[in-house]
Parts: C-alpha cells; structure tokens; sequence
C-alpha cells in the first residue's frame, strides 16, 4: 500500500528498495561486496566511522553494503524505519532480546511457537538471565495479567508454526502498549506480502529470511525490523537505547539517532558484539529471492488453498488445520489479517496415527521431506518422528504435532502434481 | 505550510541551495547530536558556524563560536536550530532579522507560530527533522545503515 513514506506499490518495492545502480560502475543488480573490511579515506574519517558520526562500512560484522541493500528492502516491504539483518532467524530473536533485556528481566510469549523458538526462549535465554513466560495469546486477560514489571517485550508468532494459528495482533498490541513495552511479531510465515504487523500495532518485526523471504531454500538468514515508533525514553525501562552508552562514549542512541536508535544500536552494539551477522552472499542471494516475493506468495497461498481442500475431502485424512479454510477457527482472523491468503504452511491429521503418519512422508515423490518451510519446493515433515520425537505424547499434542499431525510447506509447483503425490501417498499409507 | 510532512523535492532544494548554515546550540562536546551534525554538514561541504553563548569564543571543528545570531559575520543562509521549542521562537525572530533564507529545527523542536512568521518573511522552514539524516536519506547514504530512506531510483546517481 502507498504511504507517505513509500508511495509505491509492494511489487515495486521488492524489486527496486534500498537498491540503485552502483555509482561507480553503473551495475543495475546489487553487487556481491564479498568483503570483510573497507579501505578508510584517512584516520579522520575513520574515527567519525568509528564515533557513528558519519555513515560508511568498516567491518562486515557491523555492516556490508549488500547486506544494507536488504536491510532496507525489507524495512520497506514492512513499512519500518530500518532493520538489522543477522545470520539466523534465531539470532534476530537473540538480537531483538539483547537490545531490550538485562539479566533479571522478562517478556511474555505467546503459547503457540516455532519449536526452536520455545527451547531458544525458555532454556538458552535463561542462561542470560531472561526469563520468558508462555500465554496463550487469545486469552488476552491472561495476557494482560502475565505482563508484570520486570517485562520487556510481548513476543508472539503469527501465523504460528505447525497449524498456522492467526494472533488477533491488535488487542495484543494495545496490551503492549499498555504496559508500556514493544509488541514484537515474527512474521516469517507471513511475509508482509500477506500481513503487515506494524499496520496493526506491532513495534518490531522478526523474520527467518531463510523461508518464504528468500523463497529458495538456499540462504540462511533473519531479520529484525523496527518501527521507529516506539518511545524507549519514556521510562527506564530500555537502559540500552535511553542511557549513556559507554562503548560510544555517553551517547545516549534515541537521543542521538530519534526514530533509527534501535537500527543504529543493533548495528553498532548488537551485531559488533554478538557477532551474528548476515554474510554478503546470503543477503545477495535474498535480494533476488526478493524481487520475486509478491508473485511467489500468490502461486503459494494459491496452490496452499486447493491443497487443503483436497485434503479437507480426503478419507484418509480427519482434519485440515489451515485458517484459509471456513472450518478453521481462524478463518474470520485470517480474513481480517491476511486477506490476500492465510500463508501456505498448515498441518492434517491423518487417518492411522503414528504409523501413518510416518508412511505418508517416506511415499511422497516429489514434496521433499526435510525440516524447513517457504521454498519453492513443496516440503513434508512428520514431526512426531523428527523435530518433535524427543517431546512425550502430551507436550507433542500441546505443540498442535501429535503423533498423527503432518505439516505442510506448500510450493509453486503446479497444483495437480502437489496433489497427486499426496493422493498416492496417503493411498499407500492406508493399505 | 502544514509541516506534517515535507516531499523530497522540498529538502532537496533546501539543502541544495544553501552553503552556510548557522548553528544555534552546538555543542563543544565531540559525543553530543549537535556536534555528530556539524561535522557530517561539513563534511558534504556546508560551512557551519556555531553559535552558542556557553562556548563563545571556543572554536567548534576549526570554527569560531558566537555567542549570538546577530554577532555571526557575513551571510547566514540557514539557521539549525539545536534548542527546544520554545527557544526555536525567538531565534526564528533572529533568523528573520539576520536575512536568512531557510530555519530548520531539530528532530523534536516545533514551534508552529514562529514558522508562520518566518513563512510570512518569505523564509523557508523545516521542523522536527536533521539535515543530517535528511542528507544522508537523498543520497543514499542512510540506507548504508539499514534504514528505509522511502527512495527509489534508477538513475546512476551520485554519493554525497
């Protein structure tokens, strides 16, 4: 949508931001700077580099020029005020949490998380003294009532991993907002082609740009984007971005930098110290899966719809969890959310448990059974018997990957092909 | 002028036809935002003359310090105005008396009756903004930070 930031359209922004021809050579596509470092002009110019007093590359670490051009095509395609591309969706999440909690703090998250998100949260993050406590995000009282004064963030995943639950974000955003603490949305299963969480009231936006943003299956990558609306003055709360920093010798970031503190710290702090940077050839790689982004979205949640019908009609199969389908308890959320479709990853339970489930993945000739989603390739995972095998029966039910639970990463192959591999499959998983 | 928001042709041109700038409440401090936005300005090439009765007589980055607007010699073709809101009034009344062409205030500093004053003396103003961060968004030069500079262009344009 045209905003007065970016009054172009989404397409055009895929394509085209943070990107121009390079100066020097005028080569159209953004060049891979496959560099560490960066030749200064003289030692003072170095040292304004090194005071943030001008702006330039110094270390890969901190900054690279490819990486910067997907910075900013993503904070576009968000509608943020910048982002900070890291080497993982995870280290985003870690990036994200370092910025805003000390030892001793907390954030709420919601219930329903990608895996690696819950034992990132509740076991890793507690060696940093982070203490993170699960709701679920639609008991919004219970939300309300778990946000206490040692919080710094509501952390919620929309749509959620495995089944594809859609967050009412705006109630959550008002109870961030509230308390006075960022809402923060990973949206790696949405994309902003689908959802814009900072339209509805989120401050930060989290993805893992190995999915659907690079689109290929070939990059590794995440990304946290900030708003720049949110006031990390107005208390105390946010020590990084309102106080002296010592490393930058007593500038305070929001005062120095406004709307682009969080951007500039998680450069020169987040990234300089934990060192989780996006490397140069992944962010080329992402630029062009980028471009690509709008067309690629429509052909999945296109082909994700016909293949969750047919299989909401399957005799084998109980139940489809997907909120683009009027069964889903979601459905009217996604409607409002996600009005262009509700994403191509949703899990079904199939007929014959355990056994079946697991039959059903080793059949398939051309979904691809591995542990990922959003490539252009279709993908199957039966997490009882992979990511989830170490979890009991209960925690796996709880995690929406029961024993008969299958998730699907639908692709842009041609819909027909999607469908007869799964027919065959669940064909020879039932005999 | 509403100055909710400003189209890019209009700092452009701003910032493009002016060549000194005086600023009122720099700081002598090397870490403070005002003095990170007079190097920056000179750097693209801005004479920048400090003005900031605390540091009178000081030089700031190579330039003496005034202790007034009026005291500043030669001609003054923008004003930065580095104060809160209700000090960008008076000042703005300076700038006017001084001929300047065009005040700016800081990011967080408006003062909407001083702006239709200087407006009605056929000044330009910018409010709420950093010629800084507005330099560094035209020229691409931001977006080495990863900030959204909201511009997108095809032509082989120039850095700074």
């Amino acid at each position: 949508m045209p905003s007065p930031k970016n009054p172009y359209g989404i397409e055009t922004l895929a394509v085209h931001a943070g990107a121009s021809p390079d100066p020097t050579t005028g080569a159209r596509t953004t060049p891979l700077y496959q560099t560490t470092s960066y030749v200064f002009e003289d030692a003072d110019q170095a040292s304004s580099l090194f005071n943030l007093q001008s702006y330039g590359y110094v270390y890969t670490r901190i900054g690279n020029p490819t990486v910067s051009v997907l910075e900013e095509r993503i904070a576009a395609l968000e509608g943020g005020r910048g982002a900070i591309a890291t080497a993982s969706g995870h280290a985003a999440q870690m990036l994200a949490m370092f910025t805003l909690l000390s030892p001793g703090d907390e954030f709420v998250a919601a219930r329903r998380l990608y895996g690696g998100s819950i034992t990132q949260f509740t076991r890793t993050f507690r060696k940093f003294g982070w203490n993170c406590v699960l709701v679920d995000p639609d008991d919004l009282e219970a939300l309300r009532a778990a946000v206490g004064p040692k919080c710094k963030a509501i952390f919620v995943e929309s749509p959620a991993n495995p089944g594809g639950a859609i967050v009412d974000l705006e109630p959550v955003a008002d109870i961030a907002h509230d308390a006075g603490v960022p809402l923060i949305v990973d949206s790696t299963m949405a994309t902003p082609c689908l959802c814009r969480p900072l339209e509805w009231g989120a401050d930060l936006v989290v993805h893992s740009t190995t999915k659907f943003l690079s689109g290929h299956g070939n990059a590794l990558g995440g990304i946290l984007v900030d708003s720049g609306r949110f006031d990390w003055s107005a208390t105390d709360r946010f020590p990084s971005l309102s106080q002296p920093e010592a490393a930058y010798h007593g500038l305070r970031f929001q005062e120095t930098f406004g709307d682009l503190a969080l951007t500039v710290h998680g450069h020169a702090v987040g990234l300089r110290d934990l060192g989780a940077a996006m490397a140069p050839m992944n962010a080329f790689l992402t630029i062009t899966g980028c471009e690509t982004l709008p067309l690629r979205m429509e052909r999945h949640v296109q082909n994700a719809q016909a293949v969750a019908e047919f299989l909401e009609r399957h005799p084998s199969v109980s139940r489809v969890s997907y909120a683009g389908l009027p069964s889903s308890p979601y459905y009217e959320r996604a409607r409002k959310y996600m009005p262009k479709g509700a994403g191509a990853v949703f899990t079904f339970g199939v007929r014959g448990g355990y056994e079946a489930g697991l039959k059903v993945v080793e059949a398939c000739e051309i979904l691809s059974h591995l542990a990922n989603i959003g490539d252009t390739r279709s993908l199957i995972l039966h997490p009882a018997s992979t990511t989830h095998r170490q979890l009991t029966e209960e925690q796996q039910i709880a995690a929406g990957a029961g024993p008969d639970v299958i998730r699907l990463s639908v692709g842009i192959e041609s819909v027909d092909d999607i469908i007869r591999d799964l027919d065959q499959a669940l064909a020879a998983a039932a005999s | 002028m509403l100055h909710h928001s400003y189209s890019d042709a209009y700092i452009r041109d701003i910032l493009r036809s002016v060549r000194t700038i005086a600023m009122v409440g720099a700081s002598p401090h090397w870490n403070r935002p005002s003095y990170f936005v007079m190097k920056y300005l000179q750097a693209k090439g801005f004479t920048v003359i400090p003005v900031n009765p605390v540091a009178a007589g000081q030089e700031i980055l190579g330039e003496q310090t005034y202790a007034t607007l009026a005291e500043v010699p030669g001609k003054v073709d923008m004003v930065d105005i580095f104060r809160n809101s209700e000090a960008a009034g008076p000042i703005t009344d300076e700038a006017i008396e001084k001929a300047a062409r065009v005040v700016w205030m800081q990011i967080g500093v408006r003062n909407d009756a001083a702006a239709a004053r200087a407006e009605e003396a056929g000044l330009k103003v910018v409010m709420n903004r950093c010629p800084k961060i507005e330099y560094a968004r035209l020229s691409g030069e931001l977006g080495w930070s990863g900030a959204n500079s909201g511009v997108i262009s095809s032509r082989r344009r120039r850095i700074g």
